[in-house]
């Protein structure tokens, strides 16, 4: 059996494929804005790994990061024939740490463009951004508010941590192609949700599974490296966090205003025959009207927010010290 | 089997393929921005980029619809932007009625989705023309001299390296619970969410493991030879005038082609 | 940043003083962080131009002794390595590397760079030597491994018996004093065994090589050390130890 076939026809490409946004889906602006975030918060990186003067850590970063894409192709069923597979930005950052796990995750999505042209390469930045840093800041943030308590609650907030990242990372992508004027935002939110629960899901269990695979072989690896400095992670994650959440329902309020943005960056485009007048509707008949998508982003917006409470009261009640 | 099968680079003696990495990548990246700002229903300027790139691909003794062949896979994404046909105002094209809901295809929503597909998928064909005539460590150099960190180039040089041992490693996992797992007559597949998937990420944790002991052999490895947290190369191009020249050229045609994508219609 | 610069000394290897050994070893015991001992009071001196054989069960110490010539775990816990004089400390180290060819057994491990020339070339780039030498090293090399014109290729797409010549070249582009293999002949099916025999033949280097291939250690090597639970238990000429079934019995081995 060789393996391109059974990587291209397998579900898993095909599901990834709606997080790694191609060439010509978002605009120049928010692709240039995305580059620039995601340049500044990888500068960072570089910055931080280099002073820690690791000779090790090159070698370390690439092979992880083969280790990254190799796992990706990994995957169980989950139900109705769909599959539950990796993404891994969560488990990177734990394992690595969150500057190296963001190279790494870095080094995946430029190779999965660059060689399989899965991710455009302008719009690298904004894929950076949505599978590498997001995901892999929220992540990490909520999976160090548990540490230095028990085996259970850690690998129950790391489930919890991965789900919450790819569903940030889909909401990501929906605003950015809803600012790009390339998608309906009152659809795209609830779609993209509502598939990635599912994916989502996958990640939450396949993470937690391998830290506890990890926890039992090789304790050491996961209880280095702890404590100092960690804190500031914490209130990282939780930060991109609130400022994901809250950009979603303000963008689906008032839709007019990310249309706004898309119209004042939509300059360039000279020839957009018609200009953007106050929309008629913003709910789309098959399924604004049986209310499915409605119900569909309660229910995903109140998993949300139970996560986040969860967290919240994590950070909160942390009177010990993990030593 | 071996995993080199999912390499996608054509050996090849062409023009194309001679060219300086660093022109190549940067033509490259300049065509997808110069098709992005493409107005919509821009056709002209969009048929004359896909004859351009037609015309790279011929220069680089490939088959005419080479990248054409490989371009679907943004397919799924397109799903992404089918709702700008409904939802951007204009003239009706095509309504009917569903359930109690009038559905409506916009001209200009028409306009716009066609034109995000067709940039999109002229901006994949490039890609993969890019990797198809640019080995990956030719490229690698040249995001070296694009000013890219040397620990981000290095990183995902070590990763182009192991992707292929470790994706073996992976697919003889998937082998192993693939022999030891019977399936029903119906596909069905045994055990409850909860028992497959930690066996799954029994696997990814496994894998994890042998990849963390092969990078500390690795890094043995390069320790033997001499290794002392600097990472050298060698850089093997130099831009040559031609390098130049078919720079200049090809940005000339993306320039000219811009042009005719905003030329008031006659 | 430079993306080529090499230091103002290239490391070029000194003349070996008359009748000193390329390695000694001398009471040397090594025990991992996790406790376990792996080498004990080992001593074993290798003189220019010989070629031996190392072999013994599995978890012998033969790797442990292997990685301890090249200063890579770091501090022993007692006796002595000296590698053409020069006892094995931070200063040493670059020196010590380059005498020393350390060619490990998965050869997936010892090509860690995307290019055959780019791994050839590591070793003399790190040694300091400026782009015309590094070149017409990675050339010499890969004649000697018989590899001519594959510098272009890329290493996941040769064959195991290829990978394996070209991470001999890797260290040969160093120019050692001595070649340490680790299991050269493993995984190798019968073809690419025997040419790999006949490069090793042909090496006119000095040679310390582990191995389970008894069929290799007799044809190739008049000397062979056996070790056992992290001792040296004979160290001979071939074929007297070869001969002596109750030895080999004792450790593990098969007489060929």
């Amino acid at each position: 059996m060789s393996l391109a076939p059974s990587l291209f026809t397998s579900p898993i490409l095909a599901s990834a494929t709606l997080l790694h946004i191609p060439d010509g889906f978002l605009n120049l602006v928010i692709s240039l804005l995305c580059w620039l975030i995601s340049l500044a918060v990888l500068a960072g990186a570089v910055r931080s790994t280099q002073r820690q003067f690791d000779e090790r850590l090159a070698p370390l970063a690439g092979i992880m990061a083969a280790f990254i894409f190799a796992a990706q192709m990994i995957n169980f069923p989950v139900a109705g024939g769909t599959s539950g597979h990796l993404v891994g930005a969560t488990l990177a950052f734990i394992v690595l740490g969150p500057w190296l796990g963001m190279l790494a995750m870095t080094a995946v999505i430029a190779s999965q463009a660059i060689i399989f042209q899965d991710g455009g390469l302008v719009v690298m930045g904004a894929n950076i951004l949505v599978m590498g840093i997001v995901p892999g800041v929220i992540g990490y943030g909520i999976y160090q508010m548990s540490r230095g308590r028990s085996r259970a609650v850690q690998l129950a907030a790391t489930g919890v941590a991965a789900w919450i990242s790819v569903m940030a990372a889909a909401l990501v992508v929906a605003l950015l192609l809803g600012a790009s004027g390339t998608t309906s935002l009152s659809v795209a939110i609830p779609a993209m949700l509502g598939i990635h629960a599912l994916i989502g899901l996958g990640e939450a269990l396949i993470t937690a599974a391998a830290l506890s695979f990890v926890m039992q072989t090789r304790p050491t690896l996961v209880q280095d490296g702890a404590a100092v400095g960690q804190r500031r992670w914490v209130i990282a994650g939780t930060l991109v966090t609130l400022a994901v959440l809250l950009l979603a329902p303000l963008a689906s309020a008032s839709p007019d205003g990310l249309e706004w943005v898309a119209e004042q960056t939509g300059f360039l485009d000279t020839a957009q025959n018609a200009p953007y007048n106050i929309l008629p509707d913003y709910t789309l008949p098959f399924l604004g009207e049986t209310g499915v998508s409605t119900i569909l982003a309660g229910l995903i917006g109140a998993l949300l927010v139970v996560g986040v409470m969860f967290g919240l009261f994590r950070l909160l009640r942390r009177p010990r010290q993990a030593s | 089997m071996h995993a080199n099968t999912f390499d996608r680079f054509e050996h090849r003696h062409s023009l194309i393929h001679r060219l300086d990495p660093r022109v190549k990548t940067v033509i490259t990246l300049l065509f997808i921005v110069a098709n992005v700002l493409l107005p919509d229903g821009a056709w002209l300027a969009f048929l004359a980029a896909w004859a351009f790139l037609l015309l790279l691909t011929v220069l680089a003794d490939l088959p005419l619809f080479y990248a054409a062949k490989r371009s679907f896979i943004v397919l799924p994404f397109t799903l992404a932007a089918i709702t700008v046909m409904f939802t951007l105002p204009g003239q009706p094209l095509l309504s009917w009625q569903m359930g109690s809901r009038q559905m409506m295809i916009t001209d200009a929503g028409l306009l716009r989705f066609v034109s995000i597909v067709i940039r999109s998928w002229l901006s994949i064909q490039m890609a993969i023309l890019l990797t198809a005539v640019t080995q990956l460590p030719d490229l690698l150099h040249a995001l070296q001299h694009l000013r890219v960190p040397r620990i981000l180039v290095a990183i995902i040089s070590f990763m182009y390296r192991y992707l292929f041992v470790l994706a073996d490693e992976a697919m003889r996992l998937l082998r192993a619970r693939e022999a030891r797992s019977a399936r029903g007559w119906a596909g069905k597949s045994g055990g409850t969410i909860w028992w497959r998937a930690r066996v799954a990420g029994h696997m990814v944790g496994q894998l994890m493991l042998r990849s963390l002991e092969r990078s500390d052999r690795v890094y043995n490895a390069m320790l033997a030879r001499g290794y002392d947290g600097r990472l050298l190369t060698l850089n093997p191009h130099r831009m040559q005038p031609g390098d130049w020249l078919a720079g200049v050229l090809a940005a000339a045609v993306i320039a000219g082609i811009q042009l005719l994508g905003r030329l008031p219609p006659i | 940043m430079p993306v080529f610069h090499h230091r103002a000394d290239p490391i070029i290897a000194s003349p070996l003083p008359a009748g000193a050994p390329v390695i000694a070893v001398h009471g040397l015991s090594f025990a991992y962080s996790d406790g376990h001992v792996a080498l004990h009071e080992v001593s074993i001196d290798i003189h220019a131009q010989e070629k031996v054989a190392l072999v013994g069960p599995n978890g012998a110490g033969k790797s442990t002794l292997m990685l301890h010539l090249n200063g890579i775990l770091g501090q022993h816990d007692n006796g002595r390595v000296q590698v053409s004089g020069m006892p094995i400390n931070r200063a040493n180290l670059p020196h010590i590397r380059a005498k020393v060819g350390l060619v490990f057994q998965n050869p997936d491990d010892q090509l860690f760079s995307p290019t055959v020339f780019e791994d050839v070339a590591f070793g003399p780039l790190h040694m300091g030597f400026a782009e015309p030498d590094v070149r017409a090293r990675v050339e010499r090399a890969l004649g000697q491994v018989g590899m001519e014109g594959f510098g272009e290729r890329l290493s996941h797409h040769l064959s195991i018996g290829q990978k394996k010549r070209i991470a001999i070249a890797t260290v040969l582009s160093m120019d050692p004093e001595i070649l340490v293999l680790d299991e050269p002949s493993a995984g190798l099916d019968p073809r690419a065994r025997r040419s790999l025999i006949n490069l090793l033949r042909q090496l006119p280097i000095t040679m310390l090589v582990s191995t389970h291939d008894m069929l290799m250690v007799r044809e190739l090597f008049p000397r062979m050390i056996i070790m056992d639970e992290g001792h040296v238990v004979a160290d001979g000429p071939t074929p007297a130890l070869m001969s002596d079934a109750a030895l080999l019995e004792a450790h593990g081995l098969e007489m060929p």
